[in-house]
């Protein structure tokens, strides 16, 4: 699952965030916010891919830049949510 | 001591003729910004000195002396005038923070172009909506960003010329050109164009509440502002590594991320990368900044991430800082004085007013929250919103208004007359915001007198979104006013009624987000949507924006019969 979870970020973030014809490599350790790929406005849309994806509410304090910033850390914080 | 000295003495005796002596403006018959900004520094026998020092994402540093920013800006200018580019053509600047976007600013007014820096974060519709107006011939971009011109290409025919200055010629497209700075041939010396005082220089788009946004069009003349602001209130002294946080795209990026530090003769520092706080901490330590000017809303998260990430750094090089953008709250200047031992000094200008108008000064006793007092050579009051007659009363709100005619007021909107107009009354510039004035002078910033949102410091118009909400397929009406926000200071929210045969759904809520962060921009899509079935609205039929704002705002809506009668 975990894979799957991985896969699903990575494709969201390849399809809304890059241009098409854009050369870059997304991993899972792929800086997005700090390396600008993602700035901290589109972070909401991030935010709420997520809470509606897993029907979760993340609260403020927890939506941090850091916990953006690269797939593994959303999947960590997706696991604060049962989400695996 | 500060470079300003004693306030009150400075105000009283005031003239900008001081400015223009320190810098022998228009000695020769030159005024041309670009000629200021690097030959007479290096003339003046610094072009040793460092002008810049870029780092990238992955920490990688180039390093530009004042001779280079010379010599690049005029292998610049020279190729604008290889390809036909004439005095007065608009050329936009369109990439991320890379060098060539700070010295292609200066090739294109040494050879008497019009810069026009977009923000390269700006989707498609927001990029043609100000190409098509300022009738751009030239953009200068990079591989990351040419496909959004390439989308939007065939609607723009004045659009002579694609520059990609990242790409060799084979990786590129149609008739896009390559153009690699470091790679083209070395130009000692530029015939660089006389331009005058009052001749055109930078064109900067900003949005208002109602139509599209607007070029605000400014002359060489501003530096005169640009440089003794710089000096005065940034405080910048030779020996300084400054930071400027701000993106070029927008005002505080040129007048004070180019023009003001380098007619100064300063070492400025830029950051390509997001947002991160230890590393933007480990930047200050790094180049052992001294100076540094950013944005309430990048204080704001600084705060988030806690005093004790700034600990893990050596971040005493840090001699002033300055912020601007929107209103600097009370807590962050009282966090800043204990985070970094100083606090945040708050400055208040925008796009029209080409360089800071109204702020508090090194030396000046802060009031945690205050905007500060007027910039010596700017009469500042704050005026009736009926009459725009000056408030005498201190404590009583009222419209900021200054007295026109310092030299980094926007000279017009571009192709826009009327709008230009409309923001003089009684003789007075009205800025749109609202402030009063305390017995001591010092102005309080209260809000917006408009429904433009002004969103971690960058103003983005309630009509823009709007029509681009329209374009989606299943918008019906929409409204869009900025909410309260921690952070950002607001942020946009939409409300929106769908079509028949739309339903409300989580993947539709996504899909409008990201519709208009890619149309327009991450700033102006929507924080948050709220499904409506219809809008409430005049009798003529306007949407009453106002009255959605107040809601959110938690204001007394009062009497609506006028709002209904707009």
């Amino acid at each position: 699952m975990s894979e799957d979870l991985k896969n699903l970020i990575i494709d969201y973030v390849k399809h809304e965030y890059l241009e098409e014809d854009a050369d870059q490599e997304v991993t899972e350790n792929t800086p997005l916010i700090s390396s600008g790929i993602v700035d901290s406005f589109s972070m909401v849309s991030l935010k709420t891919f997520l809470e509606k994806k897993f029907n979760i509410k993340i609260p403020d304090e927890k939506a941090t830049p850091e916990a953006f910033d690269t797939v593994n850390n959303m999947i960590n914080l997706l696991k604060e949510f049962n989400v695996t | 001591m500060s470079n300003i000295g004693f306030y009150e003495e400075r105000y009283k005796n005031f003239d900008w003729d001081i400015s223009a002596k320190e810098l022998q403006y228009g000695k020769d018959g030159m005024f041309n910004i670009g000629y200021y900004c690097s030959d007479r520094i290096v003339e003046k026998g610094s072009g040793d000195k460092l002008a810049l020092i870029w780092q990238g994402f992955s920490g990688d540093v180039k390093r530009y002396t004042y001779q280079d920013i010379k010599d690049y800006s005029n292998v610049f200018a020279k190729f604008l005038c290889d390809l036909g580019i004439a005095v007065g053509d608009r050329v936009c600047i369109f990439m991320d923070r890379l060098p060539e976007l700070y010295i292609s600013f200066l090739g294109i007014l040494k050879m008497g172009g019009i810069t026009q820096p977009l923000f390269s974060a700006f989707g498609e519709d927001a990029l043609f909506t100000r190409l098509d107006d300022a009738q751009t011939k030239a953009i200068f971009t990079t591989k990351k960003h040419a496909g959004k011109i390439r989308r939007i290409r065939e609607k723009l025919p004045a659009l002579k010329h694609v520059i990609v200055v990242d790409a060799d010629q084979e990786a590129l497209k149609g008739d896009e050109i390559s153009f690699r700075m470091d790679k083209a041939e070395k130009v000692d010396e530029f015939n660089i164009f006389k331009a005058g005082a009052e001749a055109p220089s930078v064109l900067h788009y900003t949005s208002g509440t109602t139509g599209k946004p607007k070029g605000a069009m400014h002359v060489h003349s501003s530096i005169l502002a640009q440089y003794i602001t710089a000096k005065w209130v940034l405080d910048i002294e030779p020996d300084d590594t400054y930071w400027c946080t701000a993106d070029p795209g927008w005002v505080t990026g040129t007048s004070y991320g180019i023009i003001g530090p380098w007619s100064a003769g300063v070492t400025q520092t830029v950051l390509d990368a997001g947002f991160n706080s230890e590393k933007w901490y480990a930047f200050i330590d790094k180049h052992k900044i001294t100076v540094w000017y950013t944005a309430p809303t990048a204080i704001r998260l600084l705060m988030k991430d806690g005093i004790e990430a700034v600990r893990k750094y050596k971040l005493n090089s840090l001699r002033h800082l300055i912020s601007v953008g929107e209103p600097l709250n009370a807590e962050a200047v009282i966090w800043s004085q204990e985070a970094f031992g100083k606090p945040f000094h708050d400055s208040y200008w925008q796009t029209e007013t080409g360089a800071i108008v109204i702020t508090n000064y090194p030396g000046m006793k802060i009031k945690p929250g205050s905007m500060g007092k007027p910039f010596p050579g700017i009469t500042a009051t704050v005026v009736d919103q009926k009459t725009f007659q000056p408030i005498e009363n201190s404590g009583t709100v009222g419209l900021i208004a200054l007295k026109p005619g310092w030299p980094s007021m926007f000279r017009t909107y571009w192709n826009n007359k009327a709008m230009y107009d409309t923001k003089f009354k009684n003789n007075w510039y009205i800025c749109g915001d609202r402030a009063s004035i305390d017995s001591e002078g010092y102005f309080w910033f209260v809000g917006r007198d408009d429904d433009v949102i002004n969103t971690g410091g960058h103003l983005v118009g309630p009509f823009e979104i709007e029509s681009a909400l329209l374009e989606h397929e299943a918008v019906a009406e929409s409204a869009a006013v900025g909410k309260p926000d921690a952070v950002n200071m607001e942020v946009v929210k939409a409300f929106v009624a769908l079509k028949p045969g739309y339903e409300v759904t989580a993947d539709l809520e996504l899909s409008i987000m990201n519709f208009i962060r890619k149309k327009l921009s991450p700033l102006a899509m929507p924080q948050e949507i709220e499904f409506v079935q219809s809008l409430p609205k005049t009798r003529s039929g306007k949407i009453m924006r106002r009255l959605l704002r107040a809601k959110e705002w938690g204001q007394e809506i009062g009497d609506i019969s006028t709002l209904e009668n707009d």
